[in-house]
């Protein structure tokens, strides 16, 4: 386990050190000591490494991650794993607005609360949030997944394509174009998968779905009060 | 009865209501949504033909023409980035999608734009391979909408441009409608098939400068500090927005103006809003300058660049670079009156046709459709771009020699004067014959 101290180095040293390791793997665990939220630790990553930050992170921790694990021990600000492609990000404590904004890919775990917005424009990723989100979550997201253990906020899935939402508690209302689906079996399989793997004990049946009308797919004169 | 028949007869058409306003309520009449469309502003605005040089006389030193030299390199992304870009001429091909385009219309930019040693851009639909191995350097557009971000094409790009807005469009997102969304375009982005794409006009995970700021550094800590970053924003505060782009940490902004083009929005929208580029280029200069970072945060402008001397007066004012999107297209072949015949066919003529959105571009550029798309032969077309280029390279070069300049950045506001009285208060040089500058002087 290798240990950066950010008492001591600069987040820039600590991600030119991560980085380095894309070309030749020479440590794979990683702890980050006194984050202190800073902002964009562990951004970039495009390798198989564990790295834990003990303590709170700023905006985009773990943006744009490739195959590494990232666990951050507190909470995280704006836009964690941001466009993320690969790999798993779990935020232990909540996280603030655009949680796993334009993800492509892998899994980001919140186990606390997701602010505003979580999910936004999500391209592929899957996000499972303990807690509540805030508004606008999914807001023109167009695929992958997002599981909400919690409440949803205001105009959930605002202008969504093709995205999967599944919510347990209450949703306080439904964004253009979003309505409530039928859990059919493959549903239920897909929810219960992305339990499993945030490992996160829930049941499956307690849980809504929601999705596209697709009533905003081609521009219609009679839907221009939507737009 | 011919035109002037109808005038001696004494008809009278009205300016206010004239054929264009008539044919557009009638349209709205008929179709109940608003107009959509590409290229930019049609209207007449205030330009860089309402500028002229003052030439060299007894008082100033011409350069002799083909012998003594007049550079036209400039290097962006000197501020922060481990790697600027040197381009040869100070032209550069500006963003356009793949999508909007065809992949041989992109390829054709790069091989064209390479073919001179300049930059050229994706647009709002990702990298596509044909563009990245056409061109010697790529700058990779960083858009609202993501489509097909990911960080190893951001890492393959020689330099980012973080996309605030657009002079065709400052405020408002993009569009690329069901018509030209094929596989190929749909997987980039993520989205099914023939679907109205709706692209965001605000970033999805910031929000204002102080957001920007941090934005700026992840993507310099995702791609090492290497590569430079741009801002562009479209013309309208331009003033405050460089400033605060300066603030956000841009190595280099790009200024966009009213007439600059677009593949498609609302006609309302690029009609209506933004200002000219005459008068965003002074602005962004004074910005610059209080600042003490003029030259050192380079400024690319774009907007209605047609010919050599549009892009000198552009640098006279203070710009370091130009950006030409419709101008390259047309190099291409865009709206070329050999598709008179085709363009009858689908409701246009040549030199009118600006409906990008359609997808059914008889030259194969604005279009996804296999058969148009193959009509532009993509090393022919980069040959076409790569003369044009050279022909503004030139162009500029003369005037520039004409006003003793071994530079094109030597050119300065001092050697313009303008024609009328809106332009010279815009681009703040003298009406011509005069030493007034409106709002400036008496
Ligand atoms: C077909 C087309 C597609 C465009 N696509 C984009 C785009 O994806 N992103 C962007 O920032 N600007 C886009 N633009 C605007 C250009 O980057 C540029 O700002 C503009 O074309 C400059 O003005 P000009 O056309 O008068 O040269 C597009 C323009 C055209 C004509």
């Amino acid at each position: 386990m290798r240990t950066v101290d950010l008492n001591e180095a600069a987040v820039r040293d600590l991600n030119q050190a991560l980085h380095d390791q894309s070309d030749e793997c020479t440590e794979r665990d990683w702890q980050v000591l006194n984050p202190k939220g800073a902002h964009n630790l562990a951004c970039g990553l495009d390798q198989n490494l564990s790295v834990e930050i003990q303590g709170h992170a700023g905006y985009f921790c773990a943006g744009m991650n490739k195959k590494a694990t990232v666990t951050i021990e507190g909470n995280v600000g704006q836009g964690v794993a941001e466009n993320m492609m690969s790999g798993v990000v779990r935020v232990k404590g909540n996280a603030s607005q655009a949680a796993g904004a334009t993800a492509h890919g892998g899994l980001l775990v919140i186990e606390g609360d997701a602010g505003a917005r979580c999910g936004i424009s999500l391209k592929g990723a899957d996000i499972v949030v303990k807690g509540n989100v805030g508004h606008m979550s999914c807001f023109m997201a167009q695929a992958g997944s997002l599981v909400v253990c919690g409440d949803a906020g205001d105009a959930l899935g605002d202008s969504l394509y093709e995205v999967h939402i599944y919510v347990k508690g209450e949703v306080k209302s439904l964004g253009a174009d979003c309505v409530k689906k039928e859990m059919r079996p493959e549903h239920l399989e897909e929810l219960t998968e992305l339990l499993n793997r945030a490992g996160i004990d829930e049941d499956p049946a307690a849980f809504t779905r929601y999705g596209s009308a697709r009533q905003l797919y081609n521009f219609k004169v009679d839907n221009a009060a939507a737009y | 009865m011919t035109e002037e028949k109808y005038l001696n007869a004494g008809l009278r058409e009205s300016a206010t209501f004239d054929r264009t306003a008539m044919a557009e309520i009638r349209r709205a009449a008929q179709s109940g949504i608003y107009d959509i469309r590409g290229f930019g502003a049609k209207r007449r605005l205030p330009h860089f033909d309402d500028l002229l040089f003052l030439g060299a006389s007894m008082s100033r030193y011409p350069l002799e023409g083909y012998r003594e030299t007049c550079n036209t390199s400039v290097t962006l992304g000197t501020r922060y980035a481990k790697n600027p870009i040197t381009i040869d001429i100070p032209v550069t091909i500006a963003g356009m999608s793949f999508g909007a385009l065809s992949a041989n219309a992109k390829e054709a930019l790069g091989r064209g734009a390479s073919a001179v040693g300049t930059t050229t851009t994706t647009g709002d639909g990702g990298m596509t391979p044909e563009e990245r191995g056409q061109s010697t350097k790529l700058v990779y557009q960083y858009l609202p909408s993501r489509y097909g971000m990911n960080p190893d094409d951001l890492r393959k790009a020689d330099a980012i441009e973080v996309v605030l807005g657009q002079g065709a469009k400052p405020g408002g997102g993009g569009m690329l409608l069901g018509q030209k969304i094929t596989d190929r375009v749909a997987e980039m982005r993520t989205l099914p098939k023939g679907i109205d794409q709706r692209s965001a006009c605000r970033h999805p995970d910031w929000t204002g400068p102080d957001d920007l700021a941090i934005k700026i550094l992840e993507l310099r800590e995702i791609t090492d500090w290497k590569v430079p970053i741009y801002i562009k924003v479209g013309a309208t505060r331009t003033y405050y927005d460089v400033k605060l782009a300066v603030k956000a940490g841009a190595d280099v902004i790009v200024v966009d103006g009213m007439q600059g083009g677009t593949a498609a929005t609302q006609d309302v929208f690029i009609e209506h809003v933004g200002i000219p580029t005459l008068a965003a280029i002074p602005q962004a200069v004074q910005a610059l300058q209080e600042m003490g970072m003029h030259r050192e945060v380079q400024l690319i402008v774009s907007g209605g660049i047609r010919n050599g001397a549009d892009v000198a007066k552009c640098m006279a004012l203070g710009a370091d670079a130009v950006a030409i999107g419709t101008a390259a297209l047309i190099a291409l072949g865009c709206n070329h009156p050999k598709y008179a015949e085709e363009f009858k066919k689908i409701g246009s003529a040549p030199g009118f046709y600006d409906d990008y959105q359609e997808g059914k571009d008889p030259a194969g550029i604005s279009t996804q459709n296999p058969e148009l798309a193959a009509r532009l032969d993509p090393v022919e077309g980069g040959h076409h771009l790569a003369n044009y280029l050279r022909v503004l390279t030139l162009e500029a070069q003369t005037l520039a020699r004409a006003c003793g300049k071994s530079d094109l950045r030597n050119l300065e506001p001092e050697d313009l004067v303008a024609l009328t009285v809106e332009s010279a208060a815009m681009a703040r040089v003298p009406l011509a014959g005069t030493q007034w500058v409106p709002g400036q002087s008496f």
